[in-house]
């Protein structure tokens, strides 16, 4: 646990990267196999599930620290973080816990897993008492799950990948496949041997950059594709040794949040990776990204959500095909591939339910033939074919209507790159809507942001009244943060817990991509996205908008989507 | 009442004289020169002795100063004002405030820790205190100067051996002198900006020895190259003037960097605990020792400390000023 301590100040007390892949490397090369294990799931953001609730802790922090329930809460809020604020209210201590990490977190921490209240909070406790102020705070970020250091993912791979000698791309296929804490995974994943097949695995995904400049500089529109920017989740579709599976761009496998996609794989050739898009889809149309969103974060779809929010796997492009890594061909052929792979899947049709026919049953029905839908959730991402630019410009202004972002645009002879490399892949996105909105209330915000007023809540008029409509907060230089912050404090009307109404005086352009209908939201209306684009000092609050011209953008209405100016 | 809240600041409408007053009156007593509390416009100024020169630079020589030694007292109308060490900085003042028997006194900003750039604080009976309360959460807990002091050494060591430049950045009067009188000068050169030089011959005046420093300026900086701590206002953070200094490590010494978030948002390699007010201990410990029946809490944590206090057993009121407190000092105020 000490040397677990060290690694975290070590990593907490420097912003260079350089410093911090070698404070990992010396670590990983200095801790034995099972606690390197255990650091490295720690270091990767996961956690161990169901160890306390964050009432239980909230109550046995204010009892050990003598503090009330309601103080703890205003240490909280000050703060942005139980573990560290549990750090800084329990009574001094110098004493440590000499286990290894890996001994430590059997002992102390699986354990808790399974404990009743009672026995659960003696031992939490016992462990607080027997801890320093700063192998506290650490084990707090076990207990709450919430161990991050501000060491991004791509230096823990860079620090593995140089223990273990291998090449960092390698390194992190291996990460983002499945591994416990153990040394014998831990071991395998640090495999100096790169020939390897893994199951799981995805590609690094590759990303588009912004648009810079006009379409026209591009050159001749014939060496482009141009596809939809679609609006809902990108994800990679896996079909390897009878397994399919589903990855999010968060490196997250989604397999079990969208089964009817998992599902496409069974109909798929072995050896195939698919990259594209999870939409909500109903009517053959693309659906609001709200509708998606209903399926987002839960860890299983049963059959009533999977009804009411309907998905499809929009493909757009083939990485693997028969088991070979085709990222390295152009783009055109891979294209022509991917149109095949999708004819095929869809023109798959299962057979009758085998009862006699056993013996010659393929291998893909061995599955789960009766998991297979009639109606296959796949569909190929469109290839518009625009003469000009200036076609493709009109079509690009349609986006809105369409319910897409804008426009893709993919040099023909493109390889599939890793990450944002720029120069191939371009997103010609529409301009946001916008619109003038009062700042009304404020809160504190969490993390890096804590202790300052840095959650803002915007309003609009409805007759003369400011009514909510959005809540932003990224936007403003962190010079502004302070200024605004100190007028929150100036200019407090009341306070309702955490937040602060303000007295209505600044005035922001807040951009956003979208309205939609809401009963749950006050005024009635929901926005998508909203940020604040910029401080409109120039502006009185009789300036803002109405609440009816924002609800005129609901349609997909033309008021403001070229920049606000009508 | 013999202290009420005006929309001018505190009055004693007995002696007719404010305490740190924001607009313009004709007497005005000052606890300390910081901007928040000591405003340019007033006829007449009253101030601690020590804290004459740093109050005059601060207000411009037109202004008209009395001082007072600690300890020492004046009549106005009848009314007997005492100034008293609050700690903070160098000259700072709590004013105790005494009529008819009864007593106030105002501890403007205060810290209980003992430290060589300004007298120490000393705990003043009265009936009513009227307390900062800054730091007024339990999460501020302060550890003792000569811990951080050494944190921040061997960081410099660190830096050095690594031939980048330590900068520290500290509000520019009070703080800055105040790191500076914990670094050993044997290490390597110590530069201070502008904003913080002009402070030292005034500390010096007042008999606060502190380490040789050179002024931070375009042919000196090309000394420090990779060996130097830098002394400067937050606000040169990722200045082109600081930026001449080559590879550097940044630091920022505040009570505000006990809390990680505050330090990773600023994006600074280290933050020193290092504060001029009283942490949460210090608050409660300074109310008890006044053996005050009544508290007035102002700027800061202003309704926590409040509920704590009656929670137990002390009469207690939230009072609404203009003061700021570290948070100010440190952002806005820091860009003179």
């Amino acid at each position: 646990m000490k040397r677990f301590t060290q690694l975290f100040q070590e990593l907490d007390e420097t912003n260079r990267t350089n410093e911090k892949v070698t404070a990992l490397e010396n670590y990983f090369r200095e801790v034995s196999v099972p606690t390197a294990a255990w650091a490295l799931y720690f270091l990767c953001g996961r956690k161990v599930p169901r160890v306390v609730t964050s009432t239980n802790l909230r109550h046995w922090i204010s009892e050990e620290s003598g503090f009330p329930a309601w103080l703890v809460e205003e240490c909280y809020e000050a703060v942005g973080d139980l573990a560290e604020t549990a750090a800084l209210l329990l009574p001094e201590n110098e004493s440590s816990i000499a286990l290894p990490l890996d001994e430590f977190v059997q002992a102390r921490l699986l354990p808790l897993t399974t404990l009743p209240d009672m026995a659960k909070k003696s031992l939490l406790l016992q462990t607080w008492r027997e801890l320093n102020s700063k192998e506290r705070l650490v084990w707090n970020k076990l207990i709450t799950g919430s161990f991050r250091v501000g060491v991004a993912q791509t230096l823990v791979v860079r620090a593995l990948a140089k223990v273990a000698g291998i090449e960092p791309a390698v390194m992190a296929h291996r990460l983002a496949g499945k591994w416990e804490p153990t040394a014998a995974d831990f071991q395998r994943l640090m495999n100096p041997s790169e020939n390897e097949v893994e199951v799981a695995r995805p590609y690094p995904f590759y990303l588009a950059s912004p648009l810079e400049g006009t379409a026209e500089a591009l050159g001749d529109i014939a060496e482009w594709q141009c596809e939809w920017k679609w609006d809902g989740i990108r994800a990679q579709l896996i079909r390897r040794q009878g397994e399919a599976l589903v990855w999010s761009r968060g490196d997250e496998m989604v397999t079990e949040m969208f089964p009817e996609v998992a599902d496409i794989g069974q109909v798929l050739p072995d050896g195939t990776v698919l990259d594209g898009e999870i939409l909500a889809w109903q009517a053959e149309k693309p659906q609001p990204f709200a509708a998606l969103q209903r399926r987002l974060g839960r860890k299983t779809a049963g059959e009533k959500l999977r009804k009411e929010f309907p998905v499809v796997f929009l493909a757009y492009d083939v990485l693997e095909c028969d088991g070979a890594d085709w990222r390295s061909r152009p783009l055109a052929e891979r294209r022509e591939r991917l149109e095949k792979i999708v004819a095929e899947a869809m023109d798959f049709k299962p057979v009758e339910k085998p009862v006699e026919k056993k013996l010659i049953t393929p291998d893909l029905f061995l599955l789960a033939p009766s998991t297979i839908r009639p109606e296959l959730p796949l569909r190929l991402s469109e290839v518009l074919s625009p003469q000009s630019w200036s076609e493709l410009g009109a079509l690009q202004k349609e986006s809105r209507e369409r319910a897409v972002e804008g426009i893709m645009l993919k040099r023909r002879d493109s390889v599939y790159g890793v990450g944002r490399q720029r120069g191939n892949w371009w997103k010609w996105k529409i301009d946001p809507l916008v619109m003038d909105a009062v700042l009304i209330g404020a809160q504190r915000g969490h993390g890096r942001r804590a202790s300052l007023y840095t959650d803002y809540t915007f309003g609009v008029w409805q007759a003369d009244q400011l009514v909510p409509v959005a809540k932003a907060y990224s936007g403003l230089t962190d010079e502004e943060i302070a200024v605004v912050d100190d007028f929150v404090r100036k200019n407090t009307v009341e306070k309702f817990g955490p937040i602060r109404s303000v007295k209505p005086e600044l005035v922001f352009e807040l951009a956003f991509e979208a309205v939609q209908e809401s009963t749950r939201h006050k005024a009635g209306i929901a926005v998508r996205f909203p940020r604040i684009n910029r401080w409109r000092h120039d502006k009185k609050i009789a300036d803002a908008d109405t609440l009816e011209t924002v609800r005129a953008l609901i349609k997909g209405g033309t008021v403001a989507s070229d920049g606000g100016e009508p | 009442m013999l202290l009420e809240n005006t929309e001018r600041g505190l009055y004693c409408a007995a002696g007719d004289f404010y305490i740190d007053p924001w607009r313009a009156v004709d007497f005005a007593v000052i606890t300390h020169a910081h901007s928040d509390h000591a405003r340019a416009g007033s006829k007449n100024y009253l101030c601690a002795r020590p804290g004459r020169d740093v109050l005059q630079e601060r207000l411009g020589p037109e202004a008209k100063i009395e001082t007072l030694a600690y300890g020492d007292t004046v009549m106005r109308n009848g009314v007997k004002i005492s100034l008293h060490p609050a700690g903070h900085i160098l000259g700072s003042a709590q004013v105790r405030v005494e009529h008819l028997g009864e007593v106030w006194v105002v501890s403007g900003d205060y810290k209980t820790e003992a430290e060589r750039t300004c007298a120490a604080f000393e705990p003043i009976k009265c009936h009513t205190f009227i307390t900062e309360c800054t730091f007024g959460l339990p999460i501020y807990r302060w550890r003792p100067q000569a811990e951080i002091f050494a944190e921040v050494n061997a960081w410099w060591r660190e830096n050095q051996k690594d031939g980048r430049t330590s900068v520290v950045f500290a509000y520019s009067l009070g703080k800055a002198q105040r790191v500076l009188s914990g670094l050993e000068p044997g290490l390597g050169p110590i530069f201070v900006h502008g904003a913080v030089a002009k402070f030292l011959p005034l500390y010096a005046q007042a008999g606060v020895v502190l380490p040789e420093t050179v002024r931070a300026e375009a042919e000196s900086i090309k000394t420090a190259g990779g060996r130097g701590l830098v002394i400067a206002p937050g606000s040169t953070d990722g200045s082109p003037w600081l930026r001449k200094f080559g590879e550097r490590s940044t630091a920022f010494a505040s009570g505000w960097m006990n809390i990680r978030g505050a330090r990773r948002r600023r994006a600074l390699d280290r933050g020193f605990v290092l504060s001029d007010h009283a942490d949460w201990n210090g608050l409660l410990g300074s109310i008890r020792a006044t053996g005050a029946e009544r508290v007035w809490a102002t700027h800061g944590y202003t309704a926590t400390l409040v509920k704590w206090l009656r929670e137990n057993g002390c009469e207690a009121e939230a009072l609404t000023t203009q003061y700021e407190g570290e948070m100010a000092e440190e952002t806005t105020a820091s860009t003179e």
